[in-house]
């Protein structure tokens, strides 16, 4: 018997361990990117975030640039995406039948396992001509959209447009899976009873299916839209890393993922690195947010169904 | 006018007939249009790639950017020592955590760990990249493979943790108490009874998560580095499948593209056999289980 329970006490020592690991890398991860930013940021101070002068040889670092960036590319491809995830999810859940759901289930699923630098490297020789030549003179001068701030001035392909569009396909498959999930998670009673009073198959799905599910659905959302802001490579490829507030979606912009990833290696003083650790900072803190919204968010609709 | 308000009611019932297979029909679009991308990807990969798939490929080392010919044999190597090193760190934590979770549920710090492993799930990969240059390449003063190993170590833990956790609260209950009943220390229950029978799954969480880092390039930028020769020093900087492909990708010459294809048709190919393989695991333990 004492041996025995020396071996549970020293099992769950070790298992503990394992858990709290987690924490900790995290605590640590925060620390130690905190510090290292610590002299750019009090450098700094607010201007930080909020200057889009970028000069390195000054020693002048202000991230707005990137930061709008990011904002811009995330949020064009939430627009893109979002629509088509819902779609496939309640294509997948309500309406296809049993033998497509499978494959396309699958299909879907496997557009996340595709590493970023090979979206980048197909961004570059397919999307980044396609949107040089027939998509951009097309959004210009057919629908006369030139004139718009929007999309206005030269396209050379690697653009904000370009980055948004290759984000939107990387997120869908995230939140087609949590979309897929909460619709799951509707009970079946509330498609009956809304079949019962007379409603369409739309209406069903529109009246008693989405709203049970909305707040997971949002939260399906947001976690894509934690995916896009720190998503890299396929970005720094294709959106042409220019340190510039520009309206037009067809200028080159920067995010900060992207300008980490270009600058990093690069950086030779120490202010730089810390500049450079200070936007890996606001990215920890803007994911971490975002990213305990959404948990939180779906926590809330997959909770109601388990009860 | 009774007649009137049957028309009506009619023609309203026929308007929302129409908007209903309208709608319908439009998911059926969404879902053709969500799948295009990932056919198109492929095929296009196949197309450009597999005319420089040779023997070469995986044997040779990388010509001088612009020669023609060479293969990425130290790339390749280099991915799969990563891959290790990875799986060394992420899989015994992620699988102890997620043993812990399984088994402490609705405890606080059950609770809390569950909730950060997702938070840690979602934190950029770059982010998790500057962390490890800053822990263990500053420090030590070079570039290395066991920097990159850990980096993306670092990545697998919370995939492999929820996996874990997943799979062992599928297994029932009354094998436990069966277990403990026959006079099983916990420990014992826990690692032979219950691992055991959540294995499948476990394995199938654990290729997923190996799948997913194989193909990660922004942490190794700061922490393998890459680099154009054969070497295998874990205290040094190390050539990687994902890194090389980048290199060649922004790269001016059509022969570097060239090679970027290969290499992309050849990580892709080792992605997806991994999750067809983590697929196929999964169908058969729920085969298995119905029985």
């Amino acid at each position: 018997m004492e041996a025995s329970a020396r071996g549970d006490r020293v099992y769950h020592a070790i298992t503990t361990a394992f858990a709290v690991s987690i924490p900790l890398l995290l605590v640590l991860i925060a620390i130690s990117i905190g510090i290292a930013a610590w002299p750019a940021l009090s450098q700094a101070g607010f201007s930080f975030i909020t200057s889009s002068e970028w000069d390195v040889a000054r020693g002048k670092f202000g991230a707005a640039p990137a930061i709008y960036g990011t904002i811009v590319s995330s949020a064009i491809a939430l627009l893109i995406a979002t629509p088509l995830a819902i779609g496939v999810s309640i294509f997948l859940s309500e309406i296809a039948p049993p033998w497509l759901r499978q494959p396309v289930g699958f299909l879907v699923d496997l557009l996340a396992a595709i590493p970023s630098v090979v979206y980048g490297l197909w961004g570059i020789f397919v999307l980044i001509p396609l949107l040089r030549d027939p998509i951009a003179p097309f959004l210009s001068d057919t629908l006369r959209l030139g004139s718009t701030p929007l999309f206005s001035g030269p396209n050379y392909g690697y653009s904000m447009l370009a980055a948004g569009l290759i984000l939107a396909i990387m997120i869908l498959p995230f939140i087609s899976a949590v979309t897929r999930e909460v619709l799951l998670a509707v009970p079946r009673s509330q498609r009956e009873a809304a079949l019962a009073l007379g409603a369409t198959r739309w209406e069903m799905i529109r009246d008693a299916v989405l709203p049970y599910a909305r707040s997971g659905i949002i939260g399906g959302i947001i976690l894509g839209l934690g995916r896009a802001l720190g998503e890299t490579m396929a970005v720094t490829m294709l959106i042409g890393n220019r340190p510039e507030i520009s309206a037009s979606l067809f200028a080159p912009g920067y995010t900060m993922a992207s300008l980490i990833a270009n600058e990093f290696t690069e950086a030779t003083s120490d202010l730089h690195l810390s500049a450079l650790m200070a936007v890996g900072a606001v990215l920890f803190v803007i994911t971490l947010i975002v990213n305990a919204l959404a948990r939180w968010l779906v926590w809330q609709v997959t909770r109601k169904s388990a009860r | 006018m009774a007649g009137d308000k049957e028309v009506g009611e009619m023609r309203g019932r026929q308007r929302r007939h129409a908007t209903s297979v309208v709608m319908l029909g439009l998911t059926y679009v969404a879902a053709a249009i969500a799948t295009l991308p990932l056919l198109f990807i492929i095929l296009y990969l196949l197309r450009k790639g597999a005319a420089f798939i040779r023997p070469a490929f995986f044997t040779q080392m990388p010509m001088p950017i612009g020669e023609v010919g060479g293969g990425m044999a130290n790339a390749i190597v280099g991915t799969l020592i990563l891959v290790s090193i990875a799986s060394a760190i992420g899989l015994p934590i992620g699988i102890g955590a997620g043993l812990y979770l399984a088994e402490h549920r609705g405890s606080r710090l059950a609770n809390t760990v569950r909730f950060l492993s997702d938070v840690l799930n979602g934190l950029p990969s770059i982010v998790i990249g500057i962390f490890a240059w800053e822990f263990l390449v500053r420090p030590f003063g070079n570039f290395s493979a066991l920097a990159g190993g850990l980096a993306l170590g670092a990545m697998m833990i919370p995939l492999v943790t929820r996996t874990t956790e997943e799979m062992v609260r599928l297994v029932p209950t009354s094998l436990r108490e069966a277990a403990l009943a026959l006079g099983y220390t916990r420990w014992r229950t826990s690692v032979t009874i219950i691992l055991r029978t959540a294995m499948p799954g476990i394995v199938t969480g654990a290729l997923v998560a190996v799948a997913r880092i194989a193909g990660e390039t922004a942490p190794l930028l700061f922490t393998a580095l890459g680099n154009q020769f054969w070497s295998t020093s874990l205290t040094e900087p190390i050539a990687a499948l994902p890194l090389q492909i980048f290199t060649y990708a922004i790269s001016p010459y059509d022969t570097a593209h060239a090679q970027a294809w290969a290499g992309a048709l050849v990580l892709i190919a080792m992605v997806l056999v991994i999750s067809l393989a983590a697929r196929y695991a999964t169908r058969s333990r729920f085969g298995t289980a119905g029985d």
